[in-house]
């Protein structure tokens, strides 16, 4: 596969041969296009930067230019295998509707997010006294993308409380893979959730 | 080999059998006019319709022969553009009820040996994509690789995949949407009125050395604006004035908006039947896909295997991103295969006929996407 980042390449590894995949905030089509070519999926996007819908459109790929807070609710109930969300979560308006739809509309939901609970987040607030910038938030607070932010931890809790199932996680810190003290020492979650 | 004289430019066919129009009413004699570019694989599988605008023509990629005028969409049409002859079949036709080629209200009705005039049938956007279909049935082209086209060509690109979901595998519909609102009409409206208003006009049976010039420019005119953007607008003209340095206290055209409206409606009614702009826009008034489905959209599309790559431009009005949207949510909610994009432009609902290399770089990718 083609130099994947290892958060995507995590998730590429979750998603069966030939599944019919929805990819949301897909950004160019990278992801989605490895997995077209490595997996046969059967692929969909959403994005919300009209230069990377054309960009992903120009890659061959069905990608619509939308907003994951708006339009999930246009389709069908178990029309997918797999839906992804990655890297996008944190700046969902209603993360947790957007869980619920992602589950409505696929059987399993891959979610992927930087984990606001790692040790470099936290250490940057306790000595800077100011909005953590890291390696992870490289953002100012005011031009951040991310306006929820959430650890391992914050994250289970809301897949029990909606009622659904963790089915896999993985955790990342640069391409290893982290097993001990996922909330301290992960930068990047992937979840599979199903019903 | 000998050359197929039903291939090339400015062909003209009278088709086999009669076609059966929504209205009910049955036309005996339809003659359709067409241009091809490139050669129909053996397979049949390169083949890709192009649907004209409302007052466009099938010389999509190929000077029209009676006016002079090079294709109206060589920048999207044409060697080593996105929809390429050395790759593609292209079939271009006039749509049914038109002035260039294809049976309209100014044809000779057989059965009286005079132009029909209003006694042509009321025609729509299907009985447009049906003539269309009869065409490709006299080229030998039984499924498309693509139907292309915006504005109202987008109409009838939609309607393809909705009337032959089986002989179409995908649509590029651009600027366009799958129902006529109510703004949209009241445009056309004002436009029949102002020809109907036209002495000359005399019921739509006026003489050919004196039509209804005056009543078709201003439907022009006012049609025209909806082309453009208010920015776009500013930016060409602005307030300023015409070959003057002040106002004339007048009704000269002082500003150069009016004269180049006035230039637009004159220029227009050289190359167009005033009757043709009656049915045209009649037809796409009574577009509305969602209407044999309670307003259902997506029914419209249901189990489509078709793949779909809508584009809007943000600056259009006449048929904005909302409109283009609806079409996508029903398409998603139909399960179809779909891209949708809004791409920025200052150049309102014209943006598709102009310069555009995003568009270009969407739709030759995604129609590369299916070869």
């Amino acid at each position: 596969m083609t130099a994947l980042r290892p958060d995507l390449a995590a998730i590429a590894a979750a998603v069966p041969h030939g599944a019919r995949v929805l990819d949301v905030g897909c950004g160019d089509g990278a992801l989605l296009a490895a997995l077209r070519a490595e997996k046969g999926v059967d692929g969909r996007g959403i994005e919300l930067s009209g230069a990377n819908v054309a960009a992903a459109v120009a890659r061959g790929l069905s990608v619509v230019q939308g907003d994951a807070d708006t339009d999930l609710g246009d389709y069908p109930t178990a029309a997918f295998d797999v839906a992804i969300l990655s890297d996008t979560l944190q700046a969902m308006r209603a993360p947790d509707v957007v869980l619920t739809e992602l589950v409505r509309i696929a059987r399993t939901a891959v979610v992927a997010f930087p984990n606001f609970g790692h040790w470099s987040v936290r250490f940057s607030m306790l000595f800077s006294g100011q909005a953590p910038r890291t390696k992870l938030f490289p953002y100012e607070w005011y031009e951040s993308p991310n306006i929820h932010y959430l650890t391992v931890h914050d994250f289970e809790t809301l897949v029990t409380r909606q009622g659904f199932k963790i089915e896999r996680r993985y955790f990342l810190a640069g391409s290893r893979r982290v097993t001990l003290f996922p909330n301290l020492m992960a930068e990047v979650a992937v979840f599979l959730v199903g019903k | 080999m000998p050359t197929d004289l039903r291939f090339g430019l400015d062909r003209r066919v009278i088709l086999s059998d009669p076609l059966h129009l929504e209205s009910g009413a049955r036309l005996a004699r339809v003659e359709v006019g067409y241009e091809t570019y490139g050669t129909l694989d053996p397979d049949g599988g390169n083949a890709i319709l192009i649907c004209h605008a409302l007052t466009g023509n099938q010389h999509v990629a190929g000077a029209d022969p009676r006016t002079g005028r090079p294709g109206w969409w060589e920048r999207m049409v044409g060697p080593g553009k996105p929809i390429d002859p050395a790759r593609h079949f292209i079939v271009a036709a006039n749509v049914l009820g038109g002035c260039s080629g294809s049976s309209g209200p100014a044809s000779i009705d057989p059965a009286t040996g005079r132009p029909y005039g209003m006694t042509f049938p009321v025609i729509t956007v299907r009985d447009m994509v049906r003539a269309q279909a009869a065409l490709l049935d006299h080229l030998g082209v039984a499924t498309l690789a693509a139907v292309v086209g915006g504005s109202m060509g987008g109409m009838q690109a939609l309607d393809w995949a909705v009337a032959y979901p089986q002989r179409v595998r995908a649509v590029v519909a651009i600027a366009t949407a799958a129902r006529h609102s109510a703004q949209n009409i009241a445009y056309h409206e004002v436009g029949r009125q102002a020809i109907m208003a036209d002495p000359n006009w005399r019921g739509g049976d006026y003489r050919i050395d004196a039509p209804p010039v005056a009543g078709l420019a201003v439907a022009r005119m006012a049609a025209h604006i909806t082309y453009l953007s208010e920015a776009g607008l500013t930016a060409k003209f602005g307030r300023r004035l015409q070959d003057r340095d002040a106002v004339s206290f007048g009704f000269d055209a002082d500003f150069q908006v009016e004269s180049y409206l006035r230039h637009q409606g004159l220029s227009f009614v050289e190359r167009f039947d005033a009757n043709s702009y009656l049915y045209i826009t009649r037809a796409t008034d009574y577009f509305d896909l969602a209407a044999p489905h309670d307003g259902r959209l997506a029914a419209a599309f249901a189990n489509t295997a078709t793949r779909f790559a809508i584009v809007a431009f943000d600056s259009d009005w006449l048929y904005p991103t909302a409109e283009a949207r609806r079409i996508v949510r029903a398409l998603n909610a139909a399960n179809a295969r779909v891209s949708f994009v809004e791409l920025a432009s200052p150049h309102g609902h014209d943006a598709f006929l102009l310069d555009s290399p995003d568009l270009n770089r969407v739709v030759d990718g995604f129609l590369r996407a299916g070869e």
